[in-house]
């Protein structure tokens, strides 16, 4: 146990001495306060922000878009991949719209889902569903593909009907290429939620960076990147691990 | 003679007929590579002209094309074009060198090593762009902060792709160099970048449409010209022909510059079987 911790201590120890530099050139005056505030005002206006109404709304706010937007694209990617593996006509139909826009950057569509929905949740939602939607679908397409023939096979003459056989056997099958599709997806929506609030919001973390930021506020804006900043790390561990944890039957 | 000539003409014309017939072939199967995209084209042109949708929402893909035509024309396009893939590529190059740099100090180093791994496996899953305020504080409004943007971005892959790739050369590989009394540096040079290459190959392609991307999002946030500011401000003017000529216009560049670098890897790794599919954002 104390090994563990010490060389968990050991491993992140440089984190540390960032942060300890960081203290010490606003401490000691290397750079200017009015552009690297230090941590610790960092860390006060932090906890000010969290006793704030305003900043639970806004994150609220930023949770809901990128939660609504994840899970339509998980739902209807995942739906929409195995469909392909397992319906051919489904597969000629949309396989090639799906070529064409897996390559598009993403990041086009902010001012196209602004233009049709304007600056609400409503087209950051559509927005996430779309950037994320396309590596859930190839993820769960590749993954299904991938499942075996005979065992395909052997469910079938075991009796089991066709729809039963998509759920016991193609479903499980594809779960680890889907699970990485969805991790991509989640790293994806991160990025165009906080890029979408920054250009296009009045509502949102990245709308309050920006507006803490106009107002000159700068311990505030610090203190809401790096928040930004841990949710999306830890969103990505977490995530990590219960793949980790739904895959355990491979081993 | 004469049927001898003839004969001769006959199999030149049918040389030349069989190498039209294999062009053709070609081109044909090219077409067919193409096919999704014009199919997908022309539902957008009926879907937009069928009136089921308003011009706003979908303008036609003809005047999309008009509108690009008439911005190359104008030399608008031009100049958006070239500053976005000038910063775009500024940055990569940083990213690239800068990142080789780093991985191979941090393969080979382990004090290197235990400073740097931390922050690149912390920074990674991190959604950077977050942090574009904070660099608009420090550096400003112009190129230098949306190139920092962009290098702060891309850098990841290619840091991580590199360690991964010098990790994975293989040690006889090493040793015999040492044996045969290579100089550290040689050995860098001529044994652990050429070895590490594929890998490496593979971060530079994950981070070049990331860099694109990142340019792109910079100009839509902080404007100051290129593709990314001209669509924000189409679309801040509800000029949605703008915007949509700004989606195929990223398109296009980002697909030529994923092509561009398969072309490259294909080029440089002739030796290496593997290709990978870049991702993109």
């Amino acid at each position: 146990m104390t090994t563990a911790v010490t060389s968990a201590a050991f491993r992140y120890l440089p984190i540390v001495i960032l942060a300890v530099l960081w203290q010490a050139a606003s401490d000691f005056g290397w750079v200017s306060t009015a552009v690297l505030p230090s941590l610790t005002s960092v860390f006060e206006a932090g906890w000010r922000l969290l006793d704030s109404d305003d900043f639970w709304g806004n994150a609220g706010a930023s949770i809901y878009r990128g939660g609504m937007g994840l899970l339509l694209a998980i739902v209807i990617g995942a739906v929409l991949g195995i469909g392909m593996a397992w319906w051919r006509p489904l597969r000629v139909v949309t396989s090639p719209i799906v070529e064409i826009f897996y390559p598009l950057p993403k990041s086009a569509l902010i001012p196209v889902t602004a233009l049709w929905l304007g600056f609400g949740d409503a087209s950051k939602i559509l927005l996430i569903f779309l950037g994320c939607m396309l590596p859930v679908t190839i993820g769960a397409f590749n993954g299904a593909r991938g499942s075996e023939q005979t065992l395909v096979w052997s469910a079938r003459s075991l009796g089991a009907s066709r729809l039963r056989t998509l759920w016991d056997v193609v479903v499980p099958s594809a779960m680890p290429e889907l699970l990485n599709g969805i991790r991509t997806a989640l790293a994806l929506s991160w990025v165009l939620l906080v890029a979408s609030e920054l250009i296009v919001a009045r509502r949102g973390l990245g709308y309050l960076i920006g507006f803490l930021g106009d107002g000159g506020n700068y311990d505030g804006m610090f203190a809401v990147v790096l928040f930004v900043a841990l949710l999306g790390f830890l969103a990505d561990r977490v995530y990590q691990v219960a793949m980790q944890r739904a895959l355990r039957w491979r081993e | 003679m004469a049927r001898i000539d003839d004969t001769l003409a006959r199999s030149a014309d049918e040389v030349k007929w069989s190498r039209l017939t294999a062009r053709l072939r070609g081109a044909a199967r090219h077409l067919i590579g193409w096919s999704p995209v014009i199919v997908v084209l022309i539902a957008w042109e009926l879907v937009a002209r069928s009136g089921t949708v308003t011009p706003f929402m979908l303008p036609p893909f003809s005047g999309v094309i008009a509108r690009i035509a008439s911005d190359t024309m104008s030399g608008e396009l031009p100049i958006a074009i070239g500053l976005t893939l000038w910063r775009a590529l500024a940055g990569f190059l940083i990213s690239a060198v800068g990142g080789v740099a780093l991985g191979i100090a941090m393969a080979r180093t382990r004090l290197f090593y235990w400073f740097f791994d931390p922050i690149i496996s912390i920074g990674f899953p991190v959604p950077k762009i977050a942090f574009l305020p904070i660099i608009v504080l420090w550096l400003g409004f112009f190129d230098v902060s949306k190139i920092t943007m962009i290098v702060f971005n891309s850098i990841f892959p290619v840091v991580t792709a590199t360690v991964v790739g010098v990790y994975g050369v293989e040690k006889e590989l090493i040793w015999s160099a040492r044996n045969l009394g290579t100089s550290e540096k040689a050995l860098t040079w001529e044994v652990l970048l050429p070895a590490a290459l594929p890998q490496i190959f593979t971060g530079l392609q994950v981070a070049l449409p990331i860099a694109l991307i990142v340019g792109v999002l910079t100009e839509m946030a902080m404007g100051g010209y290129g593709i990314g500011a001209s669509m924000q401000t189409a679309s801040r003017f509800a000029d949605s022909l703008g915007v949509f000529a700004g989606i195929i216009e990223i398109a296009v560049v980002g697909y030529a510059l994923v092509k561009l670098m398969s072309v490259l890897r294909a080029r440089l790794l002739v030796w290496h079987p593997e290709a990978l599919e870049p991702t993109t954002v």
